[in-house]
């Protein structure tokens, strides 16, 4: 398949520099690769890895500050790396086009999508507007979009998600390009949009004989929609072969590690990184067993039992009829897509909101009648802890590390500034893998990493019994999670910690969790024991979730299969 | 923190040498406003009808008025009154709006709605006028100057501090507080003010300048301050008549002098934001 | 159609949500009227040679003996039918000498607007296209300064750079010198009334008198407008939308005016109607530097003299224009935005 003569696309030795208020930063140093005609090469990495910048780039839409340093791109043979603007102009959306992240931010918010489509036709074609409106349609339908004939004259704002990045595609694909360059086409879209959206790219690019070039951070992704995949570390190739064998047979030692860090169908926590890695994980000891082989005893209180929760906003109903109950020191995943409710339920039982109807029962006695506004004064406050989904946004950019650990000591268990008060938020610190000397910083001076693990130290630092933990690591990279994920594990041992453990990702919450709650629109679909539930899901809508989930190292999708016009 | 905060300072205004001038300005303002009486070479009110309408020279450096009265020390002089009614303005609009704003940013709802419908009302009014019609029902004296001017930067302040503390409402760090334990009350005051106070000191400064304005704009139709006192927007006035027949430093040295006290605030408040912003430290 | 309908709706839920406040003036302005020192009832009289029996007959006739919710009604009442009251300087009824110095207003106020925006927009435009380049830097210290100089000191100096100095300008007082005779009114805006008439010469002398004060209040709103424009033009031109333009291949003129300026068209039509309204505020300055026939100097200088019926009816005439601009703006926002129907 692959054409060394004369690939279509060949980057050779690029850098990429961006100067910054800090002097001149080096994003990408030192790239070569190439693309055959028809070929789909994946690039994984890392956030910081360079690899959205290596696909701007090529396309040359690299915002102001970034500029190629060095190296050569040549596309059909022709040195396109210093091509002046018109050259680039009949190249873009003709021969190379691109889909990108965040789909509903990428099209023009005042336009209908029928009219951008048709821009996208009439940049380079002589064509009328009617006949540009007419192909609109057409490619509409190639997408797959549900009613084309309505969508045509709708506006983003109109569309869903999924929606917005078909015509997106359609848009892309409008005149016929040699090369698709896909930058994250699928972050922050559900998992089974995710799959519909990724299966129809590869189908078109399968029909259509063009070569795409996927990035992501999603090395399931990568394994499962490309031929060949290189992976990229801090603006660097480090390894290049086919996705089956680089996930199987990882060769170099970052391969290795992001490899072991990411969540498969039959990983453990201990699987995920080795054992006392340098850097990010001081000292962590891998877990003894799997969650799912753990046993409680079948005679151990409940400590949580929420009964028939339900939460509604304004006549929209969140949360419909949710029952589910966690045992002292048991761990509870609560799935579910967006708009599942998950996010509310976790707040209700946190006792952030108060809920419409039902009752949430905490050591027997009913918590979920006090009136959230008034909960701070509960004496269980201190018992029921919450660690957010985004660690920068979860810490007050004016409070130090030290403050922020602090503030639940000083508030709740009264103490006063002082050696115990010193003492015990080093002790949280140390637990939670947090050198002292990062005490003194800012969130700002802080990665992402280090930045959880302060929002752990603090949800930890009155020794909660229930630790509600609202998808901690969905905004973190797949090595970072994987210590994280270490270190609730581990914290959840010693402490005896009850977790209830809300997430999109089921492999995370299959590895994390002894039950899970399946949830879709604000109602329970399934629940049971993670073992059984993620072998054998007794539920469709389960069944369908699991199945878009995608695992390393498993076969090539065969676009070739017919799809059915989708509403998402 | 005090000192990291003034060593920041220090780095932000050698890297922008524009706040650095406005700054030292803004404080030469405060400074003259100060002892501005005690250094004036003339009386600002005495009138010498012998020396009246005189252009600028050495003796006078700012040319005297149609009384004969000394310009340059006129100006001095007036630094205090108008910095002092901009200055209470801003401090009452600022205290009220910034609670007021805060509460209905963080409670939402119905409450909400309402004062940032009335806000978003009362801003789109002609304030100008809003403000002259004050005066007029209060009585035309200085102090009212001060309380239609402060009323009249209110809606700018309730709808600055509720937009930024809107914005802040539901992030991770707010509900994380109350989880620790916070009130609703303790972390409107202890959380998310002390967050937004820095955004709100930069309109602080903006608004300075813009109160200034209104203020000379106020005494410029003849209300509020009375002449003989020596004020910016009066001097302005006062010259007008003279500035057909090319009498032109009667109208120009008070007109600088207002344009370079809020060009000095405007800048400075651009300036503070880099300041006070924790995350633009390195 | 279905837009149509929820513009329509949109101007319609607006103008509600504003009756609260006008509401409010009117209250504002019967208390103007009640706490003022001096006796209302002389306001209404026939003038100030009124005699006390006429006064007398008047307090009667207007219910100033009744209790202050009556009298709010009958206020309320008064002004529904037109009636403000009598100006004691000009001895005319309020209603029909706002009517007749309106147009002086407006008419200043719109060309000042237009010269603002036709200033304006095409400067922010080209300090956004090369952010950094000398146009930008100059654009900003146009704005960094417009926004210091007080409207009534730039009037002043250009009186004197343009009357006094060059003697381009003509007498600055009033909307035509004394030697040009008026037009037959028609619309009260003299451009428009010359131009119906033929009159050139009236015309021109008319725009001679019409651009120093117009030109004044343009200089106070084009820091703002040019401001808005330059950083909305910013954003949407680094929006990831342009961006997909750009990946597209458009070519760049549809790039910057289809997809960048007419997004960055919204946030300057909101600015623009605050503008506005600040400009009916600053009318009271710049029409006081040109001694301008129009509404806001009439108030002023009943203001001046105590006679507070012409104030009131000021106040209130602002009052509606300023609901007016709201309604339009809202209508031109729904017609530049369809994602408003959402909210």
């Amino acid at each position: 398949m692959r054409d060394t003569a004369s690939p279509l696309l060949a980057i050779d030795d690029l850098h990429v520099a961006f100067s910054t208020r800090r002097g001149i930063v080096e994003a990408v140093r030192g790239v070569s690769l190439a693309v055959a005609r028809g070929e789909t090469l994946g690039i994984v990495g890392e956030s910081g890895s360079g690899k959205s910048v290596t696909a701007f780039a090529i396309t040359r839409l690299l915002d102001a500050a970034g500029r190629i340093t060095a190296g050569t791109i040549r596309f059909r043979g022709e040195d396109i790396t210093r091509a002046s603007s018109k050259q680039l102009r009949s190249l873009h959306g003709a021969a190379i086009s691109m889909i990108f992240q965040n789909p509903r931010g990428a099209l023009n918010p005042i336009r209908s999508v029928g009219d951008q489509i048709a821009d996208a036709i009439t940049a380079h074609e002589p064509v009328s507007r009617q006949e540009a409106r007419a192909r609109a349609l057409d490619l509409l339908k190639a997408v797959l979009i549900r009613e084309p004939d309505k969508r045509l004259d709708a506006y983003p704002h109109e569309l869903s998600g999924g929606m917005c990045q078909r015509v997106m595609i359609a848009m892309a694909i409008a005149c016929e390009p040699a090369l698709l360059i896909a930058d994250e086409p699928t972050t922050g879209l559900d998992v089974t949009t995710q799959k519909t959206v990724m299966d129809l790219v590869a189908r078109i690019t399968a029909e259509r004989g063009m070569a795409m070039i996927l990035i992501t951070h999603d090395l399931g992704l990568a394994s499962r929609y490309c031929q060949r995949a290189i992976v990229m570390e801090q603006g660097r190739v480090v390894e290049e072969a086919p996705p089956h064998e680089l996930f199987s047979r990882p060769r170099h030692p970052y391969t290795k590690r992001l490899v072991a860090a990411s969540p498969t169908a039959t990983s453990t926590i201990a699987d995920l990184a080795p054992p006392a890695e340098g850097g990010d994980a001081p000292a962590i000891r891998p877990a003894s067993a799997p969650a799912g082989e753990r046993r409680r005893q079948p005679g151990t209180p409940m400590l949580l039992e929420v009964q028939h929760l339900v939460k509604r906003y304004d006549g929209l109903t969140a949360v419909d009829d949710v029952s589910f109950a966690i045992r002292a020191g048991e761990s509870l995943g609560l799935v579910g897509e967006s708009g599942s409710g998950k996010s509310t339920i976790s707040r209700m039982v946190c006792r952030l909101i108060d809920c419409s109807a039902g009752e949430i029962l905490f050591d027997g006695q009913a918590i979920g009648s006090l009136p959230a506004r008034d909960f701070h004064r509960s004496t269980q406050r201190k018992d029921i802890q919450i660690v957010f989904q985004d660690p920068t946004d979860s810490l007050n950019p004016r409070f130090n590390a030290f403050d922020c650990i602090a503030h639940p000591l000083r508030r709740l268990l009264a103490m006063k500034d002082g050696a115990a008060l010193t003492e015990r938020v080093r002790e949280c610190a140390g637990r939670a893998g947090l050198p002292f000397d990062l005490l003194e910083r800012f969130p700002h001076q802080l990665s992402g990493g280090q930045k959880a693990r302060v929002g752990i130290a603090r949800a930890i630092a009155c020794r909660p019994r229930l630790l509600i933990l609202d998808e901690p690591t969905a905004a973190l990279d797949v090595s970072v999670q994987a210590v994280i994920l270490q270190l609730l594990d581990r914290l959840r041992r010693e402490d005896d910690l009850a977790l209830l453990f809300v997430s999109h990702d089921l492999n995370v919450v299959r590895m994390m969790c002894e039950r899970t709650v399946v949830l879709q629109n604000g109602k329970v679909v399934e629940q049971g024991e993670s073992q059984a539930l993620f072998t054998a899901p007794r539920t469709a809508y389960a069944r369908t979730l699991l199945e878009a989930v995608l695992h390393l190292g498993g076969p090539v999708a065969h676009p070739a299969g017919e799809m059915t016009p989708a509403a998402t | 923190m005090t000192a990291s905060t003034l060593r920041h300072a220090a780095w932000v205004l050698r890297g922008n040498p524009v706040t650095a001038i406005a700054a030292a300005g803004a404080f030469g303002l405060c400074l003259l406003a100060i002892i501005g009486p005690a250094i004036v070479p003339y009386d600002p009110i005495a009138s010498d009808v012998s020396n009246a309408l005189q252009p600028p020279s050495a003796r006078y450096w700012a040319g005297t008025d149609q009384l004969g009265r000394d310009v340059f020390s006129r100006l001095i002089v007036a630094a205090r009154l108008d910095l002092a009614i901009a200055a209470s303005a801003v401090t009452l609009s600022f205290v009220l709006g910034a609670v007021i704003g805060a509460l209905c940013g963080y409670a939402g709802g119905r409450l909400d709605r309402y004062v940032g419908r009335f806000v978003d009302v009362l801003m789109a009014f002609p304030l100008f006028v809003l403000a002259m019609a004050m005066v007029a029902a209060l009585g035309n004296r200085v102090e009212n100057i001060v309380i239609a001017t402060a009323i009249i930067n209110l809606p700018f302040y309730i709808r600055f501090a509720r937009a930024e503390v809107n914005v802040r409402r539901n992030a991770g760090w707010v509900e994380a507080a109350r989880a620790c334990g916070d009130s609703h009350v303790s972390v409107v005051l202890r959380f998310l003010l002390p967050n937004v106070l820095p955004a709100m000191a930069v309109q602080v400064s903006l608004n300075l300048g813009w109160a200034i304005l209104n203020a000379a704009g106020l005494s410029f139709i003849g209300l509020g301050v009375k002449p003989p006192t020596p004020e910016w927007g009066i001097m302005v006035a006062e010259g007008a008549r003279f500035i057909s027949t090319g009498k032109w430093w009667l109208v120009t040295f008070p007109g600088l002098a207002l344009m370079l006290t809020v060009l000095c605030f405007n800048l400075l408040g651009d300036g503070l934001r880099d300041i006070l912003d924790p995350r633009m430290r390195t | 159609m279905s837009q149509l309908s929820t513009i329509a709706g949109r101007a319609g839920r607006r103008f509600v949500s504003s009756l609260p406040a006008l509401f409010g003036v009117l209250v504002f302005t019967f208390l103007l009227m009640r706490v003022l020192p001096g006796d209302p009832a002389v306001f209404f009289a026939s003038g100030p040679t009124a005699g006390k029996e006429e006064i007398e007959l008047i307090r009667k006739q207007m219910g100033l003996d009744k209790p202050v919710p009556e009298q709010l009604l009958r206020y309320l009442g008064d002004i529904g039918s037109g009636n403000l009251g009598r100006s004691l300087t000009t001895g005319q009824p309020v209603l029909s000498d706002l009517r007749s110095r309106l147009p002086a207003s407006l008419e200043l106020t719109f060309s000042a607007l237009l010269i603002a925006l036709l200033t304006a927009v095409p400067l922010g435009v080209a300090a956004a296209l090369r952010p950094n380049s000398a146009i930008d830097h100059l654009v900003r210290f146009i704005c960094a300064l417009g926004v210091c100089v007080p409207t009534f000191v730039s009037g002043l100096l250009l009186i004197y750079a343009f009357y006094y100095l060059l003697g381009w300008a003509p007498d600055p007082t009033g909307r035509f010198d004394i030697f040009t005779s008026p037009p037959p009114q028609v619309t009260g805006f003299l451009l428009i009334d010359f131009a119906l008439a033929r009159d050139w010469e009236g015309w021109s002398a008319a725009a001679r008198q019409l651009v120093l004060p117009a030109l004044t209040m343009a200089l106070f709103v084009v820091a703002p407008l040019a401001r808005i424009t330059r950083a909305a033009m910013l954003a949407s031109l680094g929006s990831d939308f342009v961006r997909t333009a750009r990946s597209l291949g458009l070519s760049r003129r549809k790039i910057v005016v289809t997809y960048a300026l007419r997004n960055a068209i919204l946030p300057v039509l909101t600015i623009a109607g605050i503008v506005f309204s600040t400009m009916l505020g600053a009318n009271v300055l710049v029409e006081k530097v040109f001694s301008w026939p129009g509404v806001a100097s009439y108030a002023l200088d009943a203001l001046l003299s105590s006679d507070y019926a012409p104030v009131q009816g000021f106040v209130l005439l602002m009052a509606s224009i300023f609901v007016l601009v709201n309604l339009t703006v809202d209508v031109l926002y729904g017609i530049a935005d369809p994602r408003v129907s959402v909210e």
